[in-house]
């Protein structure tokens, strides 16, 4: 195994970015480009059944004949779907059934990550379904989720395992025709997480993926499905880190949660891809599709703290479905340099007495550009449903931008709507005063801006949280002006 | 003897294009008590920004030496590190950030500085105990947002507590006073009083020659148009509640 001399100069010239270091594990690539063959060529490298060749096939059919949407408050070139490898598996695949059967070049990358399995099996009880690029490698703490009945796996594993659950609800919250990406996704993914809560049980852990983009020039189009049976919990994370890189890196993942009646989920998220550099050259595209569907009186929380991506354009949303369903979107959002972002949330009130809170923090900072569009709408039937959102915006520049687009389709007299908005640009006073007690003004930066997202990380789970506090650290040097 | 603890020569300073301090000077030893008196927009709280640092005031001339240190060019968390304390007139609030977790920030950030391990959570939150049954602070208020929602006395109330916590060489209060009850005043005159040392000094400026019967100033100055007008001893505070400031400026005039 060898670096050739240009993969070397690059991975000393990136060292910059924290985490922007290139995993020496070789991998096993699908030609450049994109058809009918190579969405085969993935199905079938994957061992899969006729019934999800022909989803392939079809979502292929549909994505062809849809023009990517230009609606969103960001400027970037579209990426060439066709100068992309839509493959890359680590080549030595087997069956793990111990860490010592990991390659140890993959335990050193998440070991740099900070996440050894081995510590996290002693101290934290997070179980691990690491995806390094497309193909999970692996997986702990399966026994014991096991015994509860709990099935967390990777997308794969599923197909071959659990065709039913995967049949059923597949595509069930996002249709292979609901958009763009997610068309696309549907075709060509790759890996990703498959989570089964079976009745009545309270999942232990917080079940956690580290996602990695890992290979020059690979999309990465994960596709995760979470299914909550009646009455059951679970709290999921998921993180991810990319090493840095010259191009444009796209991302296109499809997140489906099924909260069936009386669930709940709670999913957390902490996104740092790769942003580009300062002069905002490369950096990943993040197109993601998230939804859940939510049962009678389920409850459906996303939390976030999105950090990283150059573009970034990505809605959380929950469909109320059930009576008394509740759907919560807490996030914060932060752009620095050129980075771009146009996300927030979608809360669908179809049953009555459905309830959603919107809390959405965005910082920007450089000359980024930090959007917040949010839909909440009230069909017919949903009565006296209730939503109440919060936008704020907190500009660390002159030169950034934050813009706020909430979009509310009420159908039903009964239901209230409350939409509050603030913007605010950091006070030169705030820093003065805390450097006058001694605080730095990267320090006083950080404790501002954290002081400000508090309402979003207090949801986090606390490993979580403390992460997610350091990135905005990171994420915020020398962003004042 | 007394020790020089600061040292201000001529110092100039200016905003945009307005002149505010014009030559002033200023000596202050070790374990003495200073009060600043002076019209409203005379450049009193211009003075203090400027020692600790506030890089809006351009400093056009003359020098700050602290503790045997020229500081003109000196950070405001260094000068803070090194023990300037500014009480401010009008503290600004910091939503989310607790009163607890911002002093402990402060002051790790200065352990830092002089290579001191972080200060251990238990012995940090005994001395929190104590400094704030040193003001009559509210338990309540130590876990709340630094400032949010704090009433005006309670704002300056903190702004001791804080003193209190950091423990520094010069400690300029301005207009502490303004906005407090007469009991809190005398709670928070008090608390000054014990934190005084020989090792320290302390500025008050005010209006109001009632502060100065509970903290009794060793000099009175009277700052007007950026200058030192006037220096004299507490008989002074009382002759200018009486005259009020015309009769020196006129004097300073001539
Ligand atoms: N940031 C600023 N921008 C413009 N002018 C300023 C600024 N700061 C101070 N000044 C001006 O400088 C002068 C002195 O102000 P300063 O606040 O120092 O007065 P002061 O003596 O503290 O008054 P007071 O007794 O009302 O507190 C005033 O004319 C004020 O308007
Ligand atoms: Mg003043």
């Amino acid at each position: 195994m060898s670096y050739t001399e240009k993969e070397l100069k690059e991975e000393l010239d990136n060292k910059s970015y924290e985490f922007g270091f290139v995993s020496d594990i070789e991998s096993e690539k699908a030609p450049i480009g994109l058809n009918e063959d190579i969405v085969r060529l993935i199905s079938s490298k994957k061992n899969e059944p006729q019934w999800m060749l022909d989803y392939r096939l079809e979502s292929f059919r549909v994505w062809k004949e849809m023009s990517e949407p230009n609606w969103a408050h960001v400027k970037y070139t579209k990426p060439d779907f066709q100068n992309i490898s839509y493959y890359s598996a680590p080549k030595k695949k087997k069956e793990l059934q111990s860490l010592d059967e990991v390659d140890p070049e993959l335990l050193r990358t998440m070991e740099k990550l900070g996440i050894s399995i081995e510590e996290q099996k002693k101290l934290s009880g997070v179980a691990v379904d690491f995806v390094m690029d497309s193909v999970s490698v692996a997986t702990s703490f399966k026994e014991k989720l096991g015994e509860l009945g709990i099935i967390f796996c990777s997308f794969s594993e599923a197909v071959q395992n659990h065709p039913d659950l995967v049949k059923k609800y597949m595509g069930s919250v996002v249709p292979h025709t609901d958009n763009y990406y997610s068309a696309l996704n549907s075709a060509v993914f790759s890996d990703g997480s498959f989570c089964y809560i079976p009745k009545g049980v309270r999942c232990p852990m917080e079940l956690s993926t580290y996602f990695r983009i890992n290979e020059s020039g690979t999309g990465q189009f994960e596709r995760t499905l979470l299914i909550a049976d009646e009455s059951s919990y679970v709290s999921y994370l998921e993180g991810c880190t990319a090493p840095q890189r010259d191009e444009n890196q796209l991302h296109a993942a499809v997140v489906e949660l099924i909260a069936l009646d009386k669930a709940e989920i709670k999913y957390s998220t902490v996104q740092n891809w790769y942003p580009g550099d300062a002069k905002g050259v490369g950096g990943v595209y993040n197109f993601v599709t998230k939804r859940g569907i939510c049962g009678y009186r389920s409850k459906i929380s996303w939390t976030q703290v999105e950090t990283g991506s150059a573009v970034t354009w990505k809605y959380p949303s929950c469909i109320l479905k059930g009576d008394y369903s509740i759907g919560e979107f807490y996030s914060v959002a932060v752009t620095n340099n050129f980075q771009q972002a146009d996300t927030g949330t979608k809360m669908i009130h179809i049953g009555k007495n459905t309830k959603s809170t919107i809390i959405s923090k965005g910082i920007s900072a450089g000359k980024s550009q930090n959007s917040y569009r949010g839909l909440v709408k009230i069909g017919k039937g949903a009565k006296n449903s209730r939503n109440f959102s919060q936008c704020d915006s907190l500009l660390m520049t002159d030169q950034c931008g934050a813009h706020t687009f909430p979009y509310i389709e009420c159908e039903n007299p009964t239901a209230t709507v409350e939409h509050e908005a603030t913007t605010s640009k950091i006070g030169e006073e705030q820093l003065f005063y805390c450097m006058q007690r001694g605080i730095s003004e990267e320090k006083a930066i950080s404790l501002i801006v954290n002081g400000y997202a508090k309402e979003v990380l207090n949801k986090l789970p606390m490993e979580f949280a403390v992460e997610a506090q350091k990135l905005l650290e990171i994420s915020l040097e020398g962003s004042v002006g | 003897m007394s020790e020089l603890l600061i040292e201000i020569k001529d110092l100039e300073c200016r905003i945009d294009d307005q002149k505010i301090l014009q030559g002033l000077n200023l000596k202050i030893n070790k374990g003495e008590v200073h009060a600043i008196m002076g019209p409203n927009g005379s450049g009193k709280s211009t003075l203090s920004s400027v020692l600790a640092g506030n890089d809006n005031y351009e400093v056009t001339n003359g020098s700050i030496n602290f503790l045997g240190e020229e500081i003109s060019e000196m950070s405001p968390e260094e000068r803070s590190w090194k023990g300037m304390f500014l009480a401010f007139q009008y503290p600004v609030e910091i939503p989310g950030v607790s009163n607890i977790n911002f002093l402990r920030t402060a002051l790790n950030e200065r352990n830092k500085f002089y290579g001191i391990d972080s200060i251990p959570a238990k012995e940090f939150l005994k001395m929190v105990a104590e400094k704030s049954e040193l003001v009559g602070l509210n338990n309540k208020l130590k876990n709340r947002s630094v400032n949010e929602g704090f009433s005006g006395g309670e704002k300056k109330r903190n702004e001791i507590f804080q003193m209190a916590m950091l423990d520094p060489k010069l400690s300029i209060l301005d207009e502490t006073d303004s906005g407090l009850d007469i009991d809190a005043l005398k709670i928070v005159a008090n608390g000054v009083n014990k934190l005084k040392s020989s090792e320290n000094a302390t500025v008050v400026i005010t209006h109001y020659q009632r502060l100065l019967d509970y903290i009794v100033p060793d000099f009175v100055h009277v700052l007007h148009e950026g200058k030192i007008i006037k220096t004299g001893d507490k008989s002074l505070a009382l002759e200018l509640e009486k005259k009020g400031y015309d009769w020196l400026k006129t004097d300073s005039n001539i």
